[in-house]
């Protein structure tokens, strides 16, 4: 365990030496949500209750939304990226020999990375938009204690879909295109495009059901309240058994790549 | 100027050459960028889908609003999307390379790894503009007004990109930086402008022209009154916007090239 708590805590710090890039992706990041902000407030004053949500919801969720891009990695990267990477050079026999599960050490990174951007690109745009609009908090300690214990539930679900689009490189000896089409559907599926509180009925239901529910909708309405009591634990027993589910078939098709290794040379 | 066009089609089809030799690859990232940028108007109809309308416009309306603005970044990206690995290049060392090249440098850059799949964020942008043009009561005054609309719109984005790719002159990073104002652009012109408070859409008139893009030429063609009361003159001063963001580009670039001293080693 010391082991993977210095995995993830060089991560951290990797990641934490590109100040310029992580204020560039701030600001960008409190740009977007500005926008979407007026565009929500227009739509919740028409229809004060689509989805369940008021205006003061909508803009919360905004933010939430932005907070979550780069802390849950919506659009992809982190640690899965650079084991496809090892994949495609052949690094990835040294992996493969340590005596340590390629499993925990990338996941270990992986959330090494996650706090960095929610300490940064998670808390800085979240502040910003709760300076310009009027944004709802957690009600009490304990969900803001649930919130936070949903995050690296999240970051996991996250990290198993990455890492199931990378390991495919064993076997395509290139993950650009899984990479592509898991990205398209964690950018709708998430909630990241609109809430999925207000998708039709039916298409509603199928992603709430779908592992990027975890991603931003199902925090959103923990921090929300929209979930009270035993909807909590329903919400975090969901997101945990993703987590789990996936993870289960990362170690599967590992397994199976493992035996497809041939190294090349002497 | 001739020359230079005759320059980066050469180039840019050396690279459609080469990104051919993986169709599968090409067919792949094409389909999935078409669809990725396709996300954008599946949100703005679920969103209609919740209202009767936004800002006082009907999702036709909007939908021609974001067809404009998507062709412009469409054909801007397509062009000269690539100036935004110019800190790559810079630290790669291959600006040094082009310098030394006997093609004008900007062309160079920009047609550095030129990506014909680039073509499928057009081809998505150019379907919903047509679905939405079908609804328009089209003259020829207004047809005049589209066509020098969507050549504005790209000048004007065009400029953005190779105007903010420009800082990475000093920085060789923080790309992300330009994102929020050429993306960001893209963005908050997809929306009607009645969505936003008066002194944001004055802004992005007198300040930032980005409305120019689409918002007051469509404001014409749509036969629309301006919510905000502005002038209609506006309605038809977009190459106007388009002329001063290209000066404003093209001195950017022109002393981000002077300051320009390698990265050593």
């Amino acid at each position: 365990m010391p082991l993977h708590v210095a995995v993830a805590t060089r991560a951290f710090k990797r990641y934490s030496t590109y100040v310029g890039a992580t204020l560039a992706g701030i600001f960008t990041n409190c740009v977007f949500g500005v926008i979407m902000c007026f565009v929500y407030l227009e739509v919740w004053g028409a229809n004060p209750d689509a989805g369940g949500y008021d205006a003061g919801d909508a803009v919360t969720y905004v933010w939430l939304g932005q907070a979550m891009i780069m802390t849950v990695a919506v659009w992809g990267g982190g640690s899965p990226d650079d084991l496809a990477e090892r994949i495609r050079t052949g690094d990835v026999v040294i992996d493969l020999y340590r005596p340590v599960g390629i499993l925990g050490w990338y996941l270990a990174a992986d959330l090494g990375r996650a706090a960095y951007h929610l300490l940064t690109r998670g808390l800085a745009p979240t502040l910003v938009g709760g300076l310009l609009f009027d944004l709802h908090y957690p009600a009490d300690a304990l969900t803001w204690l649930v919130f936070l214990a949903a995050i690296p539930i999240a970051v996991t679900v996250s990290f198993a879909l990455r890492m199931l689009a990378s390991l495919a490189a064993f076997w395509l000896l290139d993950d650009v295109g899984p990479r592509m089409l898991l990205g398209f559907a964690a950018l709708f599926f998430s909630g990241l495009t609109v809430p999925l509180v207000i998708l039709p009925d039916g298409l509603r239901e199928l992603a709430m059901a779908l592992p990027w529910a975890t991603f931003l909708q199902v925090p959103a309405d923990i921090w929300l309240g929209k979930r009270t009591g035993l909807e909590v634990v329903g919400g975090l027993a969901f997101m945990a058994g993703w987590a789990i589910v996936l993870l289960a078939t990362c170690a599967y098709v590992l397994h199976r790549a493992e035996r497809r290794v041939v190294v090349q040379g002497g | 100027m001739a020359d230079a066009v005759v320059d980066y089609c050469r180039i840019a089809g050396l690279w459609v050459r080469a990104s051919m030799a993986y169709p599968a690859s090409f067919w792949m990232m094409a389909v999935g960028s078409f669809l990725m940028t396709g996300l954008d108007f599946v949100g703005i109809w679920v969103l209609m889908s919740n209202v009767d309308d936004l800002g006082g416009f009907s999702l036709t309306e909007i939908g021609f609003l974001y067809g404009a603005t998507g062709l412009g970044i469409a054909f801007a990206d397509l062009l000269v999307g690539r100036v935004e690995r110019l800190g790559q290049m810079i630290r790669m060392g291959r600006l040094d390379t082009m310098m030394t090249k006997p093609v004008p440098l900007l062309v160079q850059v920009c047609a550095d790894e030129f990506a014909p799949r680039r073509f499928a964020r057009v081809l998505q942008s150019g379907l919903v503009f047509a679905w939405a043009a079908a609804y328009v009561d089209w003259t020829l005054p207004r047809a005049l007004v589209a066509v020098e609309m969507v050549a504005s719109g790209s000048v004007i984005f065009f400029s953005l990109f190779v105007g903010l790719a420009c800082v990475q002159f000093w920085t060789a990073d923080s790309t992300e930086f330009a994102n929020a104002f050429t993306y960001g652009g893209n963005q908050v012109t997809q929306f009607p402008m009645s969505v936003f408070p008066a002194e944001v859409v004055k802004a992005l008139t007198f300040v930032l022209p980005i409305a120019f893009v689409n918002w007051y030429p469509s404001l014409y063609i749509l036969g629309r009154e301006d919510p905000f009361g502005l002038p209609d003159w506006l309605q038809l001063a977009s190459p106007v916007a388009a002329l001063l963001f290209a000066a404003a580009g093209a001195l950017a670039w022109r002393v981000g090239v002077r300051h320009y001293r390698s990265t050593g080693s």
